[in-house]
């Protein structure tokens, strides 16, 4: 009889009866609890650093096509085109780089339908997009802004450090310290912005103000305002991967806040680390180049 | 949440003050979290009218030299920048301790190697960006190693996590990551302008070593042989003592070594975003258009001077045999 197992485990103050139904509800609680929630495995079990906080530590790295555009997009010839007798051709400028230079297709990361331009922002992410080679703030190797750095096609590392956590991105030697436990708001406008960090369970959670209006979200043409604010969460999900999110809010661009959702994965290679992509010596002849003199 | 963990880290945190001995990280290693100023009145090299001079006498003495140091920088247009920091408690005259004339020792192989790159006080003619310095350029400025003082933006910041130590350096916002593994350093055909570092803790003395340098930074003339050894020892709440040894064959007869401090901040540090504000790039090289043009101007006029004195000597020996001629004509 179950009475005589339960009496057993619990001595003989709960009635079997009323431990029963008990039982059944923390089970199904904790069923629910383990329950994935959007591609996040609730039930894996955060490792913690020596300090006692959730560890994500590491060197991680998107895997996907959203730098090129955040959007579900099918596969193109290029990123800058013009017409050709039957369709769209790559732009003399990057025809050179054939294959090389073609986008490949992505399911797209933003949450729930498309970005919710206003009218006056819709018409000015087309232009972008058109004019996606003079206008990329990536290509003149500039600050690649949030959330826009954690899906670069770089590796970065999180290193948490005491009362903050900084991020090391490879591209442009980009960089963020997020300070955790504090609510302080930018005192100036910057590229990477302001940002701030707290732990909702095991979820890292970090609200970044205080940006300009100059780096975009990818290299379809997708911009922001000053008044960005972004609210990333970052979840463990195993060992090797975590769960990103990014609220977008900007009132002067979006007609409201949209999300959007991405895994991100350990970079498991032998003894990996961050290299060097200090790409502004790259963009010399690019930016410059035109400018040499010839010497006498 | 406050975890056990933490109460532990806690507790072991002001065990570890009372007993004077260093702070600790939560995994054990000597603690040097925090944002640090490297600014120092001190100079490299010992300047001249202080050789053979290894210590101030007396910290009079030394307030004097800042003071000193501090007018000039002013005067120079720099106060707005100025963060020029004191002279270290030692009261040494120069950065450099060895060799002890506190000078480097170059080789004339590395002298002039340092000679021929650009600094800002170099006024060498610019046909692109290459001719300009690294600062300039916005690729390197002091990110080190080694980290020289500085007298502006001369914050950064050391983080620390298991198994790794962060150098995070205002200027240009670069975070050096130290791996505290015994990783051997990447491939050799790897090059970079930082170099590849790897820690190792001598005590509570962190020990950082570093090679990989590209030959293109060119620090005080080194080569792509530069071997950069730097120790950071935490010496109180508000001092890390910084030293550094270089090793060049190519550049120095024999290695160097220097020795500085940083100071405890509770400021913040900033986004140094030079190369997107860098509008000075186009105007150099504007400026470098329009030297070169005038001195192709320059030359071309004395092309023509010179062109036309030759004409004009070639007209008057024309004429001299002309008129030769003719006298001999007349008297025949």
């Amino acid at each position: 009889m179950c009475d005589s197992f339960w009496s057993r485990f619990l001595g003989s103050r709960f009635p079997a009866a009323a431990v029963f139904p008990a039982a059944a509800v923390l089970a199904a609680g904790l069923w629910l609890a383990a329950a994935p929630i959007a591609g996040q495995n609730r039930a894996y079990q955060t490792p913690r650093t020596p300090a006692g906080e959730p560890d994500l530590n590491g060197i991680w790295q998107a895997v996907n096509t959203a730098n090129y555009d955040l959007e579900p997009h099918a596969a193109r010839p290029a990123m800058a085109v013009r017409n050709g007798p039957a369709g769209p051709v790559p732009a003399a400028s990057v025809v050179a780089l054939g294959a090389v230079g073609a986008v490949p297709a992505g399911l797209g990361v933003v949450q729930g339908g498309g970005i919710p331009y206003q009218p006056w922002a819709a018409a000015r992410k087309a232009e972008n997009a058109k004019d996606w080679l003079t206008r990329d703030p990536e290509i003149k190797c500039y600050l690649p802004g949030v959330p826009r750095a954690t899906y670069m096609p770089y590796p970065f590392q999180i290193v948490q450090s005491g009362d903050v956590i900084l991020i090391a991105y490879e591209y442009a030697s980009a960089t963020r310290t997020i300070y955790m436990n504090d609510t302080s708001e930018s005192p100036i406008d910057s590229w990477m912005g302001h940002s701030t960090g707290r732990w909702d369970g095991d979820t890292l959670v970090v609200e970044s103000s205080g940006f300009n209006d100059q780096t975009w979200f990818d290299r379809a043409g997708n911009f922001h305002s000053e008044a960005l604010r972004v609210v990333e969460r970052f979840t463990r999900t195993s060992a090797d991967a975590l769960w990103y999110e990014a609220t977008i809010e900007d009132a002067k661009v979006f007609t409201r806040p949209w999300t959007i959702a991405m895994p991100i994965y350990r970079r498991l290679d032998k003894d990996m680390q961050l290299l060097e992509f200090k790409c502004v010596e790259f963009v010399e002849e690019l930016m410059y180049g035109h400018l040499r003199a010839s010497a006498n | 949440m406050v975890r056990p963990a933490a109460i532990l880290t806690l507790v072991l945190l002001a065990t570890a003050a009372a007993a004077g001995q260093p702070a600790r990280t939560a995994d054990g290693q000597a603690d040097l979290q925090g944002v640090w100023i490297n600014a120092s009145v001190t100079s490299l090299e010992r300047p001249a009218d202080l050789a053979g001079k290894e210590f101030f006498s007396t910290a009079e003495e030394a307030r004097a030299w800042e003071e000193k140091a501090l007018k000039n920088l002013i005067a120079e247009g720099d106060e707005a920048f100025a963060e020029s920091g004191t002279v270290a408690p030692t009261l040494r005259t120069s950065i450099i301790v060895a060799p002890a004339d506190g000078r480097i020792p170059y080789s004339a192989e590395g002298r002039k190697r340092w000679d021929a790159t650009p600094t800002v006080t170099r006024t060498n003619p610019t046909t692109g960006p290459e001719d300009r310095p690294l600062s300039e350029r916005c690729i390197v400025w002091g990110e080190g190693p080694p980290l020289l003082p500085r007298r502006n933006n001369p914050y950064l910041r050391i983080a620390q996590a298991p198994g790794h130590v962060v150098i995070l350096t205002e200027m240009i916002h670069h975070a050096r990551i130290v791996p505290l593994d015994d990783r051997p350093h990447i491939d050799a055909r790897i090059r970079q302008w930082v170099g590849d570092s790897r820690g190792r803790w001598d005590g509570d003395t962190l020990v950082v070593d570093t090679t990989n340098f590209s030959d293109k930074v060119a620090f005080r003339g080194s080569t792509d042989a530069l071997h950069v050894v730097e120790r950071f020892t935490r010496v109180d709440g508000n001092r890390l003592r910084y030293q550094f040894t270089i090793e060049d064959p190519g550049a120095f007869t024999q290695p160097w070594s220097g020795e500085t401090y940083f100071e405890r901040t509770d400021a913040r540090m900033f986004e140094y975003a030079c190369h997107e504000g860098n509008r000075s790039m186009e105007l150099i090289l504007t400026g470098g258009q329009a030297e070169q043009a005038t001195l192709r101007r320059r030359k071309l006029s004395r092309i023509g001077i010179a062109g036309g004195a030759v004409l004009a000597l070639a007209a008057l020996g024309y004429a001299v045999r002309r008129r030769r001629s003719a006298a001999a004509e007349k008297i025949s």
